[in-house]
This record gives C-alpha cells, sequence and structure tokens, in this order.
C-alpha cells in the first residue's frame, strides 16, 4: 500500500495541510480527517451534489475529486460560508423561505447558489433551476430551494 | 367557522398558531454544524462494511469467515449466528407488527438469502477499506434458487417458495395452505352485485406499478457501543428512537433498560428509517471487540437492501348511473411485501375509494412474498398505487358520462358519517371543501393551449395515525420554556410543536427552546411516520402546557395570597376574578416561581383517538412529447386540508415535497431487476428521482377544515400530497395524447408503447 501523500492546501481562507491515502476522497479528507462534517456524502458517485464544495471557484461533487488533487488549490465548504458578522444571505434566505426539511442536502444547495450567484448575481428562475439541477433534494420539491435563492438574486417577484 | 368539540376549541384569534417564525434548529442545518448519523465520532472507534448476497434468492450452504478474520485490521466478523434465536413469535414494536425471526434473519440472513443485497455477515476493522478488503475474504456457498420477481408470478399454486413453511393467513385465520401469499382479506360493504345492477356505466381496469424507493438523500448508518457493563449505546438516524430500541432489545435479549438510542439528526425517512439494519450488526461488533463500531450504507446497499414500497398489481372496477352517482366499487390489490411478511395492502384498502361515498363495495387485498427486499413504508404506504387505479377509473367514468372531473367528485365525495369500506364512520372531514377550492382555483379554469397538451385532477385519501407521545417542559426564571419531546425532527417539527406550547403559554415561538430527547431523556414516543408528530405529539405538548398553566395558577394564588380558584389565564395574562389591578404576564409570574416553592414542569403523555383523515387534489397540466413520450409538468398546483396549518411554510414544503415525490413515481422511478433477480440500477444516475429542473414551482392551498379531535384542530399533512399526483397526471397524459395509462412509471417508453398500441408505431410522426 502507497504511503501517505502530503498536500498543502487552503479551505476557507485558512492554509491546511493533511496527510491522507491516494484513494481517498475530497470528501473523506474533508469528513474524516479535517472534521469538516458539513459536507454530506449521499451517493459517493456524483448524483446527489450533498457533498458539493467550491474549489478554484467551480462548484463541484468532492466525492468525485481526489484528496490530493486539492494541493495549492482553494476550497471553500459549507463551514466557510457565514462569517462572524452573521449567516450569508443565502443561509438567511433558506430559513426565512423555510427552504429545508430534513437538512442533509442543505449544505451542498448553500454552497452550489454559492456559486452561481458568485459568478452571476442575478440569474432567473431558469437558470437557477438548470444550475442547481446537480443536487438533489428529496424533502422540498425544490419549490422554496429555488424562491430562497431567487430572493437572494433579486429576481423573486411577489 | 367551526364549532368546538369535545376536543376542538374553536380558537379564532391565533397568536402563534399560523405564523411562521424561523425554525429552531435552522441555523445548524444552514451552517453544517447539525450533527447527523453519518458525523458521529470517537474515540477507538472502528468502522463496519456488509457482505451482501449477489443472488435474489439462494440457500446458504456453509461460511467460511476464517480468511477475513484474519487479515491485519480486522477486528471482528459477525454473522447470524451471533444473534440469538428468538421465539417464532409477532411482536409489536412500535412499526406494525413483525415475526422476531423474520426481524433477525433480515438483519442477517441465516439459511436463505431472499434479496440481492440480504446482508449475509458484517466486519469491523480500524478502517473502512479493510473491512470492505476483508469482505471479499468471506466465503460463501450458495446453491442458488429460482426468484420471484412477480407478485401474481409469486402467487401461482406451483410457485417456487421463499418462505418454505409460511402459511397464508386469511381474515386473520391459519389457512394452513404454503404459498407466497403471506395474508389475505376481504371488506365488504353493501350488496355488490345490486350495486353494479343499478349502474348504467361500469368501467375495469387493470394496473401494474412498480417497486420505488423512498430516496432519502442521507444513508442509513449506526454508531454502536456496547460497554463491559451490558449496557448499549447506539447513535443512528432513524424515525424512532423507541422502536429501535425496541426492536434491538428484542434482538439481543436486552432489558429495554440497557438500550440507550440517541437519535442524530436525520436526513429524510419518509418511512424507511423506522426498521433496524446496521444498528444490531454493529452493536454486536461491539460487544466482540470492546469498542464502538460506526456503519454507514453507501447508496447501492440502500437501494439494494432498504425497504423500497411495494410494487403492485390491482384490479378494479367501478360503476356509476348516468345521474353520475357511483354506486358499486370492487378492488383486487395485491402487493409486494418483499423477502418476508408484511402488510402494505392493508392502509391500502382502507384508502382506494375512500374520498367517496359508494354504498356498494368489495376489497381484496393480498401481501405476497417476491425476491425483493422487505417493502417498508413511503409516505401514505400503498395509498399512492392504490389511487392511480381508482383516479384514474372514475376519470374514465366522468368522461363517459360527460361530467366535469371535480363536480363528479363533489356528487359523491364521503362527508362526516360517511362508512369507509374498512368500516370506521368519518367525523368532520374536509374532502367537499378541498374539491370546491379546486373549482374555484385560477389554474382549473386557465386556458391550455397547444397541442399535445392536457390537465388532470385527482383526490388522494390517507388516514393518518395517532400513537403514543410524550412530552415535558420546564419554566424557566426568566419566562422561557424549555421543551422535551421524543419525535425525532423530519421537516421541522421542533417548531410546529414549540408553537403549540407557547400558543397555550402566552409566548412566542421564540421563547420556547425545543430538544428531541434520547430514549433515556423522554416517555415513550412512537414513530415520526403516519403524518403524527405535529398532531399526536403536538397533543402531548399541549397536555404539558396545560399542566404548566394550572400549576402556574396555584403560584399565582401563592404570590397574591388568595384562593386558587379566584386565578384565572387568559390572553397570556394571570388575573384574579375580584381584583383588576392585578396582573402578571407568564414572564412576570415566572420570575415568581422560586419565591413561591420552586421549578415547575410540566408533562404530557397521549395516545390520542382523535386522529383526523387527511385529503389532498391535485391539478397538473402537462405537454407530452409525441416522438420521444416525454413529460413536461406545465403547472401544478396541490390543494389540501391540513385541519390547522400550524407553520404554514412547513404544511406547504409537505405539499410541496410530496406532489414532487409523487412525480417522480409518476413518471421515471422504478426499480429495473433482471429476470435472475439481480437490481441493475442501483445508483442515484439511473433511479432518476425528479430534479429542480423537472419541476414546475408547485403551487398550494391550504384549506382548513379543524379536526375535532384536536385542541387546534390540527390534522396530519405529511403523508397525502404523495397520494394524487400519478392519478392526476395519468389524466393529464389522456387529455393531451389519449391513451389511459395503466402502468407506473408512466416513462417515455411506456408512454410510447401506449401510443404505439393505440395509433401504430410512428403514428405520431404524421
Amino acid at each position: 500500500m502507497a504511503g501517505k501523500i502530503h498536500v498543502q492546501t487552503k479551505i476557507n481562507d485558512e492554509d491546511v495541510e493533511f496527510l491522507c491515502e491516494p484513494r481517498d476522497t475530497l470528501l473523506d479528507v474533508l469528513r474524516d480527517n479535517l472534521g469538516l462534517t458539513g459536507t454530506k456524502e449521499g451517493c459517493s458517485n456524483g448524483n446527489c451534489g450533498a457533498c458539493t464544495v467550491i474549489l478554484d471557484g467551480r462548484a463541484v461533487d468532492s466525492c468525485l475529486v481526489l484528496g490530493v488533487e486539492a494541493d495549492a488549490q482553494e476550497i471553500t465548504t459549507i463551514e466557510g460560508i457565514a462569517t462572524p458578522d452573521g449567516l450569508h444571505p443565502l443561509q438567511q434566505k433558506f430559513l426565512e423561505h423555510a427552504a429545508l426539511q430534513c437538512g442533509i442536502c442543505t449544505p451542498g444547495f448553500i454552497v452550489a447558489a454559492k456559486a452561481l450567484l458568485d459568478r452571476e448575481p442575478n440569474p432567473s428562475e431558469d437558470r437557477i433551476r438548470l444550475w442547481l439541477a446537480g443536487n438533489l433534494c428529496r424533502c422540498t420539491g425544490y419549490d422554496k430551494i429555488v424562491k430562497a435563492v431567487m430572493d437572494v438574486a433579486g429576481t423573486l417577484k411577489e | 367557522m367551526a364549532t368546538k368539540t369535545e376536543d376542538y376549541l374553536g380558537i379564532t384569534d391565533y397568536k402563534v398558531i399560523g405564523t411562521r417564525p424561523i425554525r429552531h434548529d435552522g441555523v445548524d442545518k444552514v451552517t453544517g454544524r447539525a450533527v447527523y448519523g453519518a458525523d458521529v465520532q470517537m474515540a477507538g472507534l472502528l468502522h463496519g462494511r456488509i457482505l451482501r448476497s449477489p443472488h435474489a434468492h439462494a440457500r446458504i450452504k456453509s461460511i467460511d469467515t476464517s480468511k477475513a478474520e484474519a487479515l491485519a485490521g480486522v477486528k471482528a466478523v459477525a454473522t447470524a449466528a451471533d444473534i440469538p434465536m428468538p421465539e417464532d413469535k409477532v411482536e409489536d414494536l412500535g412499526e406494525g407488527a413483525a415475526n422476531l425471526r423474520h426481524l433477525r434473519a433480515n438483519v442477517l440472513a441465516d439459511d436463505k438469502v431472499l434479496y440481492h443485497g440480504h446482508a449475509i455477515a458484517g466486519v469491523a476493522a480500524t478502517n473502512p477499506n479493510i473491512a470492505e478488503a476483508a469482505l471479499a475474504l468471506i466465503k460463501v456457498e450458495y446453491e442458488v434458487l429460482k426468484p420471484m420477481l412477480d407478485v401474481r408470478e409469486a402467487m401461482a399454486e406451483d410457485a417456487p417458495l421463499l418462505l418454505e413453511n409460511l402459511t397464508t393467513q386469511s381474515g386473520g385465520e391459519d389457512t394452513g395452505k404454503k404459498s407466497n401469499i403471506a395474508t389475505h382479506f376481504q371488506h365488504k360493504l353493501g350488496d355488490l352485485e345490486a350495486g353494479f345492477a343499478a349502474a348504467d356505466v361500469i368501467v375495469e381496469r387493470e394496473f401494474n406499478t412498480g417497486t420505488v424507493h423512498q430516496g432519502y438523500i442521507e444513508p442509513q448508518n449506526a454508531t454502536a457501543l456496547w460497554n463491559p457493563d451490558g449496557r448499549l449505546t447506539v447513535w443512528c438516524s432513524t424515525q424512532g428512537s423507541f422502536t429501535v430500541r425496541d426492536q434491538m432489545a428484542q434482538l439481543l435479549q436486552l432489558s429495554v433498560l440497557n438500550v440507550r438510542v440517541i437519535p442524530t439528526e436525520i436526513g429524510g425517512g419518509f418511512g424507511g428509517k423506522i426498521r433496524v439494519y446496521l444498528e444490531p450488526v454493529a452493536a454486536i461488533l461491539s460487544k466482540k471487540t470492546g469498542h464502538p463500531v460506526k456503519m454507514v450504507m453507501n447508496r447501492t446497499e440502500v437501494l439494494q437492501a432498504t425497504g423500497p414500497t411495494p410494487g403492485s398489481y390491482i384490479k378494479i372496477k367501478i360503476g356509476a348511473t348516468k345521474q353520475g352517482k357511483l354506486v358499486a366499487a370492487e378492488a383486487y390489490l395485491a402487493y409486494e411485501s418483499g423477502g418476508y411478511p408484511g402488510g402494505w395492502a392493508d392502509p391500502a384498502a382502507m384508502c382506494i375509494v375512500s374520498p367517496y361515498d359508494i354504498e356498494n363495495v368489495t376489497i381484496d387485498g393480498y401481501n405476497v412474498l417476491v425476491n425483493k427486499p422487505q417493502t417498508m413504508a413511503y409516505r401514505a404506504p400503498g395509498a399512492t398505487n392504490a389511487a392511480f387505479a381508482s383516479e384514474t377509473v372514475i376519470d374514465e367514468i366522468c368522461e363517459q358520462l360527460k361530467m366535469d372531473p371535480l363536480e363528479f367528485r363533489l356528487k359523491n365525495s364521503a362527508k362526516e358519517g360517511t362508512r369507509r369500506a374498512d368500516g370506521p364512520v368519518y367525523p368532520r372531514i374536509g374532502h367537499e371543501e378541498c374539491l370546491k377550492a379546486a373549482q374555484s382555483h385560477p389554474h382549473y379554469s386557465a386556458p391550455l393551449e397547444g397541442p399535445n397538451t392536457g390537465r388532470g385532477v385527482a383526490s388522494g385519501f390517507w388516514f393518518n395515525v395517532g400513537l403514543k407521545s410524550s412530552a415535558t417542559a420546564s419554566v424557566n426564571t426568566d419566562g422561557t420554556v424549555t421543551l422535551v419531546e421524543g419525535s425525532t425532527d423530519i421537516g421541522g417539527t421542533r417548531t410546529s410543536l414549540a408553537m403549540q406550547l407557547a400558543e397555550v403559554l402566552g409566548i412566542s415561538a421564540e421563547d420556547v427552546k425545543p430538544t428531541v430527547a434520547d430514549t433515556d431523556g423522554v416517555g415513550e414516543t412512537d414513530v415520526t411516520g403516519g403524518s403524527r408528530v405535529t398532531f399526536a405529539t403536538g397533543w402531548a405538548v399541549y397536555k404539558a402546557a396545560e399542566d404548566i398553566k394550572s400549576q402556574m395558577i396555584d403560584r399565582a394564588a401563592k404570590h397574591w395570597e388568595i384562593p386558587e380558584k379566584e386565578v384565572v389565564f387568559e390572553d397570556g395574562n394571570f388575573r384574579t376574578k375580584s381584583d383588576s389591578s392585578k396582573s402578571l404576564t407568564f414572564k412576570e409570574m415566572a420570575g415568581n416561581l422560586n419565591a413561591t416553592g420552586g421549578p415547575v414542569i410540566g408533562r404530557g403523555t397521549v395516545d390520542p383517538p382523535g386522529v383526523g383523515g387527511a385529503f389532498a387534489i391535485m391539478i397538473v397540466d402537462v405537454e407530452v412529447d409525441p416522438d420521444t413520450g416525454k413529460v413536461q409538468i406545465l403547472r401544478a398546483t396541490m390543494i389540501q386540508d391540513a385541519g390547522k396549518a400550524v407553520h404554514p411554510s412547513y404544511v406547504e414544503g409537505q405539499m410541496q415535497g410530496g406532489a414532487a415525490q409523487g412525480i417522480g413515481w409518476g413518471l421515471n422511478e422504478e426499480y429495473f431487476y433482471t429476470k435472475d433477480g439481480h437490481l441493475a440500477n442501483s445508483s442515484l444516475l439511473d433511479y432518476r428521482m425528479p430534479t429542480s429542473l423537472d419541476l414546475p414551482m408547485i403551487d398550494t392551498v391550504i384549506v382548513e377544515v379543524p379536526n375535532p379531535g384536536h385542541p387546534f384542530g390540527v390534522r396530519g399533512v405529511g403523508e397525502v400530497p404523495i397520494v394524487p399526483p400519478p392519478a392526476a397526471l395519468a389524466n393529464a397524459i389522456y387529455r393531451a395524447v389519449g391513451v389511459r395509462m395503466d402502468v407506473l412509471p408512466m416513462s417515455p417508453g411506456n408512454i410510447l408503447k401506449a401510443m404505439w398500441a393505440k395509433d401504430g408505431p410512428g403514428a405520431s410522426k404524421d
């Protein structure tokens, strides 16, 4: 078995070093090595989006990225979305719109929606639905999630 | 509007109920801090994996675990031999009755495997990769048998038997006949023959529906620690900590006192997280190793081996007079129970024609073993398949009679006093109000243009359940209240419960801090299921609040040094009857508790009888692509009687979520088994659930016909919205492209098949 590999990366604006096996996914590393369990595992093969993180500006399924690929990259996880001043507007609007029920998919949706709004501040409903189609939610029917994102984007009409 | 009944208080000026506060556990869930089962970490933790059967039906001839045990890093291996053999008896474990031997054999297979993915052995190792590697070293010899995958084949006289000693129970009596039919029952109302003789229109159809999964995003997980003092602690994602406790105690032959179940946050359940799978294996591995053992399923295991909900064969015949009165209905329901006996045809029969007042009804139900995982509840279990059959046949009758489908349903609607075919007489229900709300909704009269488009409607019924709940509440001296209850919170119920407490005590929802306790921290509480939490645990919380209120009245009397009967609590204030200058708010009075005798704790326990049944209606517009058979949903509206919507946002959320699941069931989702019984689509790529791109916004109308059996008129709201969508979609598809669908899912392939059967292949191209 190969030895562990040393990886230097930046997670949520902090420099982070870790050792991982070549086979470990970024999801494994975040959850098991670094204790960042806000990133969730729903399928391990890129179909549910519960493990979405932002890797160098792109929303990715961290179950489809190897830990070693994080070297010299910048990663944002759900733990890095709020600031000491309070919740991110997406987090606040998810609460106000009741856009979560069981909450297991919520971190992935918030991270994916942030990646969208970082690129396109005012997406339409159709654009949001397309962007979030890689994140499965089984509780809400997406209605309130899409509305919460539209509210932050300023595209929600009463 | 509604009058006060024995239980319903008839309050019209709610202060808290009906508002939309932010849920108490919300911040934890939007920041990733909430702890779900897979997030549990502790010192010395070992990781467990399960060896699963590659065969759908086989006899296990031998299991050799020696090579796995010898692998470096492997700490223990468990097989069925490690679980004590219980008595051959049926126990009610808070989720419906189960034979303990079947429960045991489903956790780890004994002499036979009965479905692809059936658990055979568990391995605990220092990391999950070693545990996984060890599974490949376990040698199992099988004698492969022919699988039974279709209910009607499995019911045949000469069908190979899954459980060789199983005999059919009919009407509660043992027939002594060996068969894959576990149970048969019949409900009869009136005179079926006379009913059909009076009918001018009779429609009879057969339906087949696929096996579908609940599809919660969080896989099953369990962490167990069996201490040397004999005490077992289990952390897991479950709909009911007490049923897990009881299942563990029965399977491992422990006193319930020695089993503590700590429910973590739960990432969805929908009926699929009631039965134990991993928990007993993790416990045995912990006992063998002296370490805590954590087990988490992957998605393939979830789809292969946890309860899907049954596919079914349904035959239904309904008759009506030319004046549009339903006069007779006959239904035959055969539901998959999977590898072990189960009973989802039973609730199906309670719902199939229950939105209507029909005098003559006969329903026969069969629960049939097939080589699939033991089927489990899924949101109004049984009722969605059943409504697909009954509500499309009723649509066909409306068409033949040239009557509006909502008008026809209104004319025949069940109401207070109507007797259901399975026996109960309805108390006040809201089906008529829902139908009227649907009729007057702008969606129903909006123009629908373009080729290949159609609008459909359907009704759905679910009876809901009561069951046991417990709550305690402690008054803090600043007037806030700490609420402890036992219902795991899957959809915001901490808040819907806190709101009911706040309503009684005249404080705000934010002044209540709700906590879901473990099995050592609260009285017995049944599962978060049956749409029961806001209703039944709400009842317990209401009682706890009333208990606080009466104790605080005593304290106010002490404070004012007057007799208790002189004190009243109204509009959130303690007052005296004689002196209008004496008045204390709840918060002010809380500040006087320590000076008047010390802390006040309220308690409430219930097993409430006054369950209010729920009705939902869907109006849906579709466009069908005649070249591909793909259905696009153009517009969807859900109308539902909530009794009283405690937190309307979360009621809407249930309606929208139920609709989305019903749409997935209706259009896409199904288990594909190969002919040798392998599940061919055990990933979320191939078991395709609706995405945000597949759905429009789902409009909601909450109707409020108070349930006479609850102080605030609450009915369960969680389950019924999944019931109407497949039927409403089928009715819309018929209007769009002229085919009556008799199969679920109505996938592109199945729709094309139906269109080609009607018009010939490629006919739509012309």
